[in-house]
C-alpha cells in the first residue's frame, strides 16, 4: 500500500498523531529519553506521577525482576507540583507532542490543588488521575478500590480543571467494571488501565522479602492477559475511551488493546527494556497496518470478534 | 548511545568471572572510567531488564583478516551470579547483545601529581583497571585488591603488566596478606605523604571502611557505587542511594544510575 495509513486517535478532546503514549513512572519526565529516541514520533508522553509536596518515596531495595516482569515499591518518588512546573516544564515545552501528567493525592484537596494548578498550564493536553493511593484522612482505604472514594476524588479533580480527566484504575480490585463505573458518574472524561498488580518476592536464602516495602507493583509481560481482560471488560460496560496499560513490549500487543476495546496504549516497563521502545512500537504499527492494507488504525478498535 | 554489538571474544579469567569484549562505535572511546553500560543479554522476555556492567576497558584492534577496518570494542568484567550474567558467560564470539551507554558519571580523574590509590575487590577492579590503564605511567598510582579468597582476586597481572604496585589481601590468606585490603590501605595512609585520592569500587561494606577510613585521614575518596537497575537513564528510580543529610523526616535521595554510580564518598550517608 503506498498511502501513509492514518495513525491518528482522538478522545476526550485530545488529538493525537498515534495511539502510544509512555506509561508514568517510566518515563521520567521525558527528557531522560531525548537522547534515545524521537519524543516526537509517539503520540504522547505521560509523566512521572506528581504530588502536592515533593516526595521522596521508599527505602532501598525498590526493585526486583520477576519471570516475565518486575516488582517496584518506589513510593511514588517525585518532584512535586512547584518543582515540575519550573524545572521540567520547559523542556517539555520545546517538543511538539502532548504531554498528560499524572499525578496523586493523600487527600481529596491535595487532588483537587494540584488538579488546578495543572489546570493553569497550557503545556499540559491532559491530566491523568492516580487513584491507587491510601486516603489518609479515611483510615488509609485506598481510593480506587472504593467505588464511593473513586467517584468523590474523581469529582474533586472535574471541579478543578477544564482539561481533559482520564483516570488511572487500579486492577487490585474485585470488579474493576464497578469502579469504572463509578469514575464515569463522576464525570472522567476517560479511563487509563491497568495500574501494577500488588505483588510479592521472597529471598529464600536471606528469608526476606525482596523488596524493602515487602510488597510492590507487578508490571511486565506477565500482567498482559489481565490487563487485556481488563480492558475489555470495562470497554463493554462503560461508555468512555479506554488507554490500554500492561506488559506492551511490541507493535502485537499495542494491537491486541486496541481490538479489545482500547483507543490508545500506554507503553512502561518496555521504556526498561529498551529506551526507544514506544518508538518502535509506532513504526511496526505502522508497517503492520501497510502489510494488512488497514488505510485508519481506529478500525481496529473494538474490532475483537468475540 | 544505544547500539548493537558483536562478541568478539568471552573468557573466564578466574573461576565464576568472565572478560568479554564488545563491539561499538568509535564514540565509545570518549567513555570515562567509572562509566557503565546497560546490557540486554537476549531478545526475549525472562530475563526482562538489562544488567549494568562497570566498563573494563575501551580500545581499537584488528581483526583476524589483514583487509578487514579496525573495530572499536568495549570490554566488561563480569561474575556469574545470576540468570542475566549466566546467559552472557553462555555467549560465543560473533553472538550479539544490546547495549545502552557510557552511562552515568565517571571518576574525577584529578591533576596528575596527586596520587591516585586504587582500591577494589571482585568486578569492583573493573572500572579501576580502566582508570589505570589511563593514567599509568602519568601519575603514581597503587593498586588495593582484596577479595575472600585467591579466585575472588582480579587483575593483579594487568595491573603488574601497567607498572603499577599492587597489593592483595584475602580473608582466607591464599593470595598477598591475610585479613582485610582495607588493613593495607590504611597502613599506606599512616606511612605517606603528599596529595592524594582514594578510588574504590567493591562490594559496599569494603565501600563504606574505605570511606570511613579516608574521611579519618583527611584524604579526598571517590566511591563507585553498584546497584540493581531497571533504566539506567534515571526514570525508574529503582537504584537510590542515600545522601548525606538523609533522614527519615528529610530524606535525601540519590540515583546511583544518573546522579553517580560514582559519587564523592563524602557526598553519602554511610550508615
Amino acid at each position: 500500500m503506498k498511502k501513509k495509513p492514518d495513525m491518528s486517535v482522538q478522545f476526550a478532546g485530545i488529538q493525537l498523531r498515534n495511539p502510544v503514549m509512555t506509561a508514568s513512572g517510566t518515563f521520567g519526565y521525558g527528557k531522560e529519553f531525548a537522547g534515545y529516541m524521537d519524543l516526537e514520533k509517539i503520540g504522547a508522553i505521560v509523566t512521572k506521577g506528581l504530588s502536592l509536596k515533593p516526595k521522596a518515596g521508599n527505602p532501598m531495595p525498590r526493585i526486583v525482576e520477576t519471570p516475565g516482569g518486575m516488582l517496584n515499591a518506589i513510593g511514588l518518588q517525585n518532584v512535586g507540583i512547584d518543582a515540575f512546573i519550573s524545572e521540567k516544564i520547559p523542556f517539555l515545552r520545546t517538543v511538539n507532542t502532548p504531554v498528560i501528567v499524572n499525578f496523586f493525592g493523600n487527600t481529596l484537596e491535595e487532588y483537587e490543588e494540584v488538579a488546578g494548578k495543572l489546570d493553569a498550564l497550557p503545556e499540559v493536553a491532559a491530566v491523568e488521575v492516580n487513584i491507587s493511593c491510601p486516603n489518609v484522612k479515611h483510615g488509609g482505604i485506598v481510593f480506587g478500590t472504593d467505588p464511593k472514594a473513586a467517584f468523590s476524588v474523581v469529582k474533586a479533580v472535574r471541579s478543578a480543571t477544564i482539561k481533559p480527566v482520564i483516570v488511572k484504575l487500579s486492577p487490585n480490585v474485585t470488579d474493576i467494571v464497578e469502579m469504572a463505573a463509578a469514575c464515569a458518574d463522576a464525570d472522567a472524561d476517560a479511563l487509563s488501565l491497568i495500574n501494577t498488580l500488588t505483588g510479592m518476592a521472597v529471598d529464600l536464602k536471606n528469608r526476606k522479602p525482596y523488596l524493602a516495602n515487602c510488597t510492590g507493583g507487578l508490571s511486565g509481560p506477565a500482567i498482559k492477559p489481565i490487563a487485556l481482560r481488563m480492558v475489555w471488560q470495562v470497554s463493554r460496560a462503560v461508555q468512555l475511551p479506554i488507554i490500554g496499560i500492561g506488559g506492551i513490549t511490541n507493535a502485537i500487543d499495542a494491537l491486541e488493546f486496541l481490538l479489545a476495546g482500547a483507543t490508545a496504549v500506554q507503553v512502561g516497563t518496555a521504556n526498561f527494556m529498551t529506551p526507544d521502545a514506544s518508538q518502535r512500537i509506532v513504526e511496526d504499527i505502522e508497517k503492520y497496518l501497510r502489510e494488512n492494507g488497514i488505510e485508519d488504525i481506529k478500525e481496529l478498535i473494538g474490532a475483537l470478534r468475540a | 548511545m544505544h547500539f548493537k554489538s558483536m562478541v568478539v571474544s568471552n573468557i573466564e579469567v578466574s573461576p565464576g568471572y568472565c572478560l568479554i569484549r564488545l563491539t561499538a562505535p568509535r564514540q565509545i572511546l570518549d567513555a570515562r572510567p567509572g562509566q557503565f553500560v546497560m546490557v540486554r543479554v537476549q531478545d526475549g522476555i525472562d530475563p526482562l531488564l538489562r544488567r549494568p556492567f562497570g566498563i573494563f576497558d575501551v580500545g581499537t584492534f584488528s581483526p583476524e583478516y589483514p583487509e578487514s577496518p579496525r573495530q572499536h570494542y568495549l570490554e566488561i568484567l563480569y561474575k556469574i551470579v545470576g540468570k542475566g550474567t549466566s546467559i552472557l558467560s553462555m555467549l560465543h564470539s560473533r553472538d550479539y547483545v544490546d547495549v545502552l551507554g557510557p552511562l552515568g558519571n565517571g571518576f574525577d580523574e584529578g591533576e596528575p601529581e596527586t596520587e591516585k590509590l586504587l582500591v577494589g575487590g571482585g568486578f569492583g577492579l573493573a572500572p579501576l583497571h580502566f582508570f589505570a590503564r589511563k593514567h599509568a605511567g602519568t601519575a603514581g598510582i597503587k593498586a588495593f585488591i582484596g577479595g575472600k579468597r585467591k579466585e575472588d582476586v582480579l587483575c593483579v597481572t594487568e595491573f603488574e603488566r601497567l607498572g603499577i604496585d599492587t597489593y592483595v589481601a584475602t580473608d582466607d590468606g591464599t593470595l598477598g596478606s591475610r585479613g582485610l585490603v582495607t588493613s593495607v590501605l590504611e597502613e599506606q595512609l599512616e606511612t605517606g605523604f603528599g596529595s592524594r585520592t582514594v578510588y574504590a569500587c567493591g562490594p559496599e561494606p569494603m565501600l563504606r571502611a574505605v570511606a570511613g577510613l579516608c574521611k579519618r585521614h583527611g584524604i579526598g575518596c571517590q566511591v563507585s557505587l553498584e546497584a540493581n537497575m531497571a533504566c539506567g537513564v534515571g526514570a525508574c528510580l529503582g537504584c537510590v542511594t542515600k545522601g548525606r543529610s538523609h533522614s527519615e523526616s528529610a530524606p535525601d535521595y540519590r540515583c546511583v544510575c544518573k546522579d553517580g554510580p560514582v559519587f564523592d564518598a563524602a557526598e553519602l550517608l554511610w550508615d
